[in-house]
């Protein structure tokens, strides 16, 4: 078998008295779609700062394309990509002028950057808005844009933070369609943070449910499912299952989110 | 001036030849170390122009070129008066008369050195204070340290790009001086004329530089850019108008009688000296009015035994750049200073995205 991609063992990340993630063990095969379900501050975003050696852990060792990221970050960060949650721009730069200056970061000649940005934003069809600023874009926009911006270094992973976040409905379709479209095409591995299950669900190969730091089940949907009853009516009664923990961060925000997607 | 033994040692080529002989390898091996980290040569430069082309588009820049600018004209005109007025004193400095541009006033307005001093810190802080934080608050900072770049790049191109564009503003305005001057006056400087222009040239982009690191250190230490721009201030302010008021308290308080032994008064002389010198722009004013007017030839307290047996006269580059190597030194220390401290804040920080 390949070596997994990203691979994480014991992962513990402190601040103080405070534990954000705790003693975190996962692993990522190449070309997966793997997505990282939990509550606002589960840890989600602290454990993708230590996947690019934006943030050192406190315990633990992270191995991204089989490099470390606390001693080699660049090199980490020439071969994955990472859209954060609420990606700002230069709002006074164009969006291909925005590419292409990420693309200087990344020492890409300037007549490959320019034609790579404009491919990618039909890609993600911004090609209309070539000639606006970003300071007018609008946030479904700007997300798309960072998603371009992403994909812009050719990197082998791409980790998206809360990426849906701020797009109307038929733009998180389109959207979660273009990630499953480039992890199929280009074997690309994503990690996608989210805390709406029904995306997660619609997209990801692999889930890892997060909460308060610890992850508490993965697999695929129909496992995970499978795992969330079996062990909810085992401990039926005695203390909170894994369902509970499920209804109560997730489907009350899902349920909105279902009628909107329908409507 | 007396040379001490110390400052001899200083002034010989040899001992120069030999300390670079010594820095030079190390520097290299220390460069060569960093490019190994990883990045790639181009992308400093890219990201330098970048920054450079932010500034040069801003409005802010504008406007405080415009400014600089005009006070530029005014105290040029008010010198050019006051030069025709003065005509001839049968003065040492008329041997250095071009540099009467830089000093002389009628009166009206200040002339151009001091409006620097006065004008320079506001330039650095407006080029700094939201260096780090305005990039935190657009949420561009995360994602530019998700690129292979080091972190430092990002905290040494704002700092390079703004250097650039104060140098070139400043060499700018000294050359379109000296400009007005070949016009208006019909005398071209001498070289020594010329040289000392520049080294004041260069002084004035130190001393901004040192204002620049320091508003660079508040934009990374603060997250707000109207906090990081108003504790730039507040610093500016507390050094021009009230450090001189305590100063002037201590010193009415320390001030012996006129009776008191030789060695009291020196000392308290001393004393008055190093009160005033803690001031940055005050070891700028020093520096250039040494640099601008050859004639001074001491900036601390000198007994009668120094005075006894000195000439009168201009002083050559050399010994005026001699004289004020203390404050210069000084100034370049605490930019760096400032400079560190900001960069060991960034590099120690977590960013998060907004």
């Amino acid at each position: 078998m390949q070596s997994p991609t990203i691979e994480i063992c014991n992962l513990t990340k402190k601040y103080g008295d405070f534990t954000a993630v705790d003693n975190l063990t996962l692993s990522i095969g190449k070309g997966e779609v793997f997505g990282l379900l939990g509550p606002n501050g589960a840890g989600k975003s602290t454990t993708i700062l230590m996947l690019m050696g934006l943030t050192e852990p406190t315990s633990g060792t992270v191995q991204v394309c089989g490099l470390n990221p606390v001693s080699q970050p660049i090199e980490v960060k020439r071969r994955v990509g990472y859209l954060p949650e609420d990606v700002g721009f230069y709002d006074d730069l164009t969006g291909p002028e925005n590419l292409i200056y990420t693309a200087r970061l990344n020492a890409i000649p300037d007549k490959d950057a320019e034609e790579r940005a404009f491919r990618l934003l039909e890609r993600v069809g911004l090609d209309g808005e070539i000639n606006k600023k970003v300071g007018k874009y609008s946030r479904g926009m700007r997300q798309r844009l960072g998603l371009a911006d992403v994909l812009i270094k050719n990197p082998e992973v791409i980790i998206l933070d809360e990426p849906t976040l701020g797009i109307d409905p038929s733009g998180i379709r389109d959207f979660l369609g273009l990630i499953v479209s480039l992890s199929r095409e280009e074997g690309i591995t994503v990690l996608f943070s989210s805390h709406h299950l029904h995306q997660v669900q619609q997209v990801c190969d692999r889930v890892g449910i997060f909460v308060k730091g610890r992850l508490l089940a993965q697999g695929d949907i129909t496992s995970l499912a499978r795992q969330l009853f079996a062990e909810s009516e085992e401990q039926n009664g005695r203390e909170y299952g894994l369902e509970d923990i499920y209804y109560r961060y997730f489907e009350g925000g899902e349920r909105n989110e279902d009628n909107s997607d329908s409507a | 001036m007396k040379i001490t033994a110390i400052q001899h040692r200083f002034l010989t080529r040899g001992y120069w030849e030999e300390q670079l002989r010594r820095i030079v390898p190390e520097l290299r091996n220390l460069c060569s170390a960093y490019r190994k980290s990883g990045a790639t040569p181009g992308v400093f430069r890219s990201m330098v122009l970048k920054e450079v082309s932010d500034h040069i588009r801003s409005w802010r820049v504008v406007i405080l070129m415009g400014l600089i600018l005009l006070t530029c004209i005014g105290s040029l005109y008010t010198s050019l008066t006051a030069i025709g007025n003065a005509g001839s004193t049968g003065n040492n400095d008329d041997l250095f008369f071009f540099l009467h541009l830089f000093t002389l006033s009628d009166g009206s307005l200040p002339p151009f050195f001091v409006f620097i001093g006065f004008l320079g810190p506001l330039l650095g802080i407006s080029l700094g204070f939201d260096a780090v934080n305005s990039e935190q608050n657009r949420g561009t900072l995360s994602r530019l340290l998700a690129q292979p770049i080091p972190r430092d790049y990002v905290i040494n191109t704002k700092f390079v790009a703004a250097l650039l564009v104060i140098s070139l503003l400043f060499f700018v305005l000294s050359f379109a001086v000296i400009g007005a001057g070949l016009v208006a006056l019909g005398v071209p400087p001498t070289p020594s004329e010329f040289m000392r222009i520049l080294s004041f040239t260069l002084l004035s982009i130190v001393y901004v530089a040192l204002w620049l690191n320091l508003s660079v250190f508040f934009s990374v230490r603060f997250r707000q850019p109207a906090t990081s721009a108003l504790a730039g201030i507040a610093v500016w302010l507390f050094f021009t108008v009230f450090y001189p008021l305590i100063a002037n308290l201590l010193i009415k308080a320390a001030t012996p009688s006129p009776y008191a032994s030789g060695r009291t008064i020196y000392l308290f002389e001393r004393f008055r000296f190093l009160l005033m010198q803690a001031m940055p722009n005050e070891l700028y004013s020093q520096a250039t009015s040494t640099l601008l007017v050859p004639s001074v030839r001491s900036l601390g307290p000198l007994t009668m035994e120094q005075m006894e047996g000195a000439i009168p006269g201009p002083l050559p580059l050399g010994q005026s750049l001699l004289l004020v190597w203390p404050q210069l030194t000084g100034l370049i220390a605490l930019t760096f200073l400032c400079f560190i401290l900001s960069y060991l804040a960034f590099m120690r920080r977590e960013i998060r995205s907004r």
